[in-house]
């Protein structure tokens, strides 16, 4: 997709001078705290609180005539809010935009870490419904501040290792919680714990960006990111012993899809860039015998 | 074989197509006009720009027009709206002591030093459908004339009622009412919320809440969540002037005017050592004729000044973080429908874990001694 | 101020919108990698002897939310910061949230500028300090986020009171000051995160 003319009237990528330069200086301030989640001034957006605006303002405020920009949202281009997102992008801001994770300077993610392994030099920038890991233990934010300043994240321990008592395992299956460089504990996003291990030492820069919230937070590209678990039960990824039915991949994150009403399922690929470049590999490879 | 479904972006163009005719209905039928909304809704207008926190009634009517009639949603086009919009200063404060008043009521004192004056309420209507309006009639010129000479014998200024308990002392000054020291009003729309919020805080963000929420809220407080005897001291509505000081001039100049409803509400008395008690107050104000907004505006704000006022706090009303965190309904209705988006992938993950559990269960059954009957 | 001195006024950014984007882009990599140096193109001439990258992180970063703390040498671009950023430029140290400072010469009171607080530790200052030279002179090995293992960066004209209180700061993290040195030709970032020992 190329790039066109930004819209007229409008801030490029839409976002006026004064509230880019105050989201730069808390993304500045996040890197500078790993982990630790900035409060900023977010605005409101033309797309509702809830859809991404925290990760569209990260996106706005970074944004230049040279980036590429990948949209995704479920590991998929498709969805109707990454094209919504994209579209946005394409309008204001006439950037080109991607499909290929490796061609993406920029990349604008719900829920999902690209399958294909980032590279030094790539911002990955999160959309963060709720930023605040202990959200569920303890509603109020006066005192999760208070928690986070003080590192008393002793709830947390508790809260999982209770899961262990009575499930046998700890029960958090996405938003697993992360201590960044030892410091603070971070909410991921909701991707699949599948991802977690993609967080730790990534060459990229990591953002998150929280609309509703209103908070911004950072991962430093190479940064120790590991997920919280006890000596006894180390966190592991139960491999889950299918392959995807277009590509065949066995160690990326698969979506169940229902066939039929007799409950037949398949399984696919949630990447689509990633299930579609293999797809794209084995039938050259194909055609090379 | 399968063929994973793409075509959102053809389904979205679809789906704004036909949104577009939705709106617009039947061809046949008059299209609205803006004028007509602006003239003949104005209280959708009127709450349009209040929780859009922004005054500009063309613009809260197409916003109207727009959203189909959906105020959440229109409310939401002018918020977005205004956040393209430069800022190029702030107001002098607004004196509602000056306001040229419509109506103005109380319900602390019978007969009051400038009258009751009731403007146009529905308060004292029959709520009969008045089957008359179903078709667009003429001629109401002789009313007209009526009420133009009711509303020039309106006095202007029109004294405050607070005035009549200050002669005794009895009502908290409204400077008591705040814990600033002369420092700057905080803006809500620069930086995020931060508790404890000062009081100017909490009645920027209660003025942009949900009114619907704030109803409820200042309800529960009547039945006794957090009840702090409300008396509506005096309600006022009508226009003031918008005055600024520009830098280059140094001195203030009327930029225009606008209508309002003011709310003040009188609260249970307090007393602290050394100090008798006297009552305490409520604040709501509102664009336009908001009325019902202004009051729950006031009976939240006296709830959320219970920790300042040392009284227990038990209510949803009084809970601070509970209600400022949970009016704005362009943050509730976004986070509420944004559960509409895929969540299939947490969804799978969940899925997963799910049926792990219960594998580790039906393993422990056939090990275990089977006593759960 | 005299409308003759305004119109001698050296100008802002040519394309504030893209010029600033650039620049911001190029402050985050070098924060995201401390001791790279960043080469941004910068073709600003504030009144000297404020340095031309010292005027663009102003012009990209600074405006009336951020006070700014100008070192008394940097006196002269005291107008053009006020014109182009609109930031007040403070007297007290403890209020600023930017501070231009001269690296050779640095001021006495540098605990001075804030270091955030546990419950706000994004209020610690950014220090922007203008050095002689990046990629000669003095040696230090860096580590920490944004590293692999360990980088070398070698900066001239800066006084060892900067590294000191570095030192002094590592222990009050997640409170500190972050830095952006500039020279001439280029800039580094050194985050608060960033470990810092002679080479």
């Amino acid at each position: 997709m190329t790039s066109a003319t930004p819209l007229a009237g409008y801030s490029y990528a839409y976002l006026d001078a004064q509230t880019k330069r105050m989201i730069r200086r808390a993304i500045l301030k996040a890197v500078a705290v790993p982990g630790y989640q900035v409060p900023f001034g977010s605005r409101e957006m033309p797309l509702p609180y809830g859809w991404g605006t925290g990760g569209i303002q990260l996106t706005a405020a970074l944004i230049g005539r040279d980036d590429t920009l990948k949209v995704i949202d479920q590991g998929a281009d498709d969805t109707t809010n990454a094209v919504s997102i994209r579209a946005f992008f394409q309008r204001t801001a006439g950037v080109k935009t991607t499909t290929r994770t490796e061609e993406a300077s920029l990349i604008q993610t719900r829920h999902r870490i690209p399958e294909t392994p980032l590279q030094p030099g790539q911002i990955l920038v999160y959309q963060v419904p709720i930023p605040e890991p202990l959200r569920w233990l303890e509603p109020r934010e006066s005192e999760t501040r208070r928690m986070h300043a003080w590192a008393e994240y002793g709830p947390m321990h508790v809260k999982l290792y209770e899961d262990i008592a009575r499930h046998g395992e700890i029960a958090v299956s996405y938003a697993y919680p992360v201590m960044v460089e030892g410091r603070y504990l971070m909410s991921p996003s909701p991707i699949p714990k599948f991802d977690n291990p993609k967080l730790h030492r990534s060459p990229a820069l990591q953002l998150f960006g929280a609309g509703r919230e209103k908070r911004i937070y950072a991962i430093p590209p190479y940064s120790d990111v590991r997920s919280l678990d006890f000596q006894d039960h180390p966190f592991r990824i139960e491999p889950h012993g299918h392959a995807c039915a277009l590509c065949g991949s066995t160690d990326s994150f698969l979506n169940e899809v229902v066939m039929d009403d007799t409950g037949k399922r398949m399984h696919v690929c949630s990447d689509t860039d990633y299930c579609t470049t293999r797809r794209d590999h084995l039938e050259q490879g194909e055609a090379a015998e | 074989m399968y063929v994973s479904v793409t075509g959102g972006e053809r389904a979205i163009a679809a789906a704004h197509r036909q949104l577009g005719q939705a709106r617009r209905g039947d061809p046949a039928i008059p299209e609205l006009s803006i004028a007509q909304i602006k003239a003949q809704m104005t209280l959708a207008v009127d709450r349009v720009m209040q929780e859009g926190s922004l005054h500009d009634p063309d613009l809260a009517a197409l916003a109207i027009k727009q959203a189909r009639g959906d105020l959440v949603e229109a409310i939401f086009l002018l918020r977005a709206y205004r956040t393209t919009l430069p800022r190029f200063g702030t107001s002098e404060v607004v004196k509602t002591a000056a306001m040229r008043v419509t109506r103005r009521i109380s319900a602390i004192f019978k007969d009051v030093p400038g009258g009751q004056v009731l403007g146009q309420t529905f308060d004292y209507t029959h709520r009969l459908l008045d089957f008359s309006l179903m078709d667009e009639a003429e001629g109401q010129g002789q009313e007209e004339e009526a009420s133009r000479r009711a509303a020039e014998a309106v006095p202007h200024p029109m004294p405050g009622i607070a005035a009549v308990l200050d002669g005794e002392s009895l009502l908290e000054a409204p400077g008591d009412a705040d814990a600033g020291d002369g420092a700057a009003v905080a803006d809500l729309t620069r930086r995020p919320l931060e508790f404890p919020a000062g009081r100017d805080l909490r009645l920027q963000a209660l003025a942009r809440g949900d009114e619907g929420f704030l109803l409820a809220l200042g309800y529960s407080t009547q039945r006794g969540y957090g009840n702090n005897h409300p008396f509506v001291g005096e309600i006022r509505q009508g226009s003031v002037a918008i005055s600024l000081v520009p830098e280059e001039l140094g001195f203030p100049i009327e930029i225009g005017e606008i209508e309002l409803s003011e709310c003040e509400m009188v609260n249970q008395f307090a007393g602290a050592p050394g100090k008798p008690p006297q009552f305490t107050r409520g604040y709501g104000l509102a664009f336009g004729e908001n009325e019902r907004k202004a009051m729950s505006m006031a009976l939240v704000d006296r709830a959320l000044r219970a920790r300042d006022l040392g009284e227990p706090v038990d209510g949803p009303a009084q809970d601070e973080e509970f209600v400022l965190y949970h009016a704005d309904n362009v943050e509730a209705q976004g986070f509420v429908q944004h559960l509409k988006l895929p969540h299939y992938v947490d969804f799978q993950s969940e899925l997963d874990l799910v049926r792990s559990i219960r594998a580790r269960f039906a393993d422990s059954d056939h090990d275990g001694e089977g006593e759960q009957a | 101020m005299n409308p003759a001195a305004s119109l001698a006024l050296a100008p802002g950014f040519a394309d504030p919108e893209s010029d600033g984007q650039a620049l911001f882009r190029a402050v985050l990599e070098a924060m995201s990698h401390p001791g790279r140096i960043l080469r941004p193109g910068c073709d600003l001439s504030p009144p000297r002897p404020f340095p031309s990258l010292a005027g663009a992180v102003a012009l990209t970063l600074c405006d009336a939310e951020t006070p700014l703390w100008l070192d008394p040498r940097f006196a002269a671009a005291a107008g053009w910061l006020r014109f182009h950023c609109g930031a007040p430029i403070v007297e007290a140290a403890e209020q600023a949230i930017f501070a231009f400072l001269d690296g050779a010469a640095l001021p006495e009171g540098m605990d001075a500028f804030p270091a955030g607080s546990a419950l706000a530790p994004e209020d610690g200052v950014t220090l922007v300090i203008a050095v002689e030279a990046l990629g000669q002179g003095q040696d230090f090995i860096l580590s920490g986020p944004g590293i692999v293992g360990e980088v070398l960066l070698s900066v001239s004209g800066l006084s060892p009171r900067f590294w000191r209180q570095r030192r002094q700061q590592e222990g009050l993290f997640p409170m500190g000051r972050d830095a952006i040195l500039v020279a001439p030709d280029g800039l580094v970032g050194l985050p608060r995160t960033t470990r810092c020992r002679e080479g």
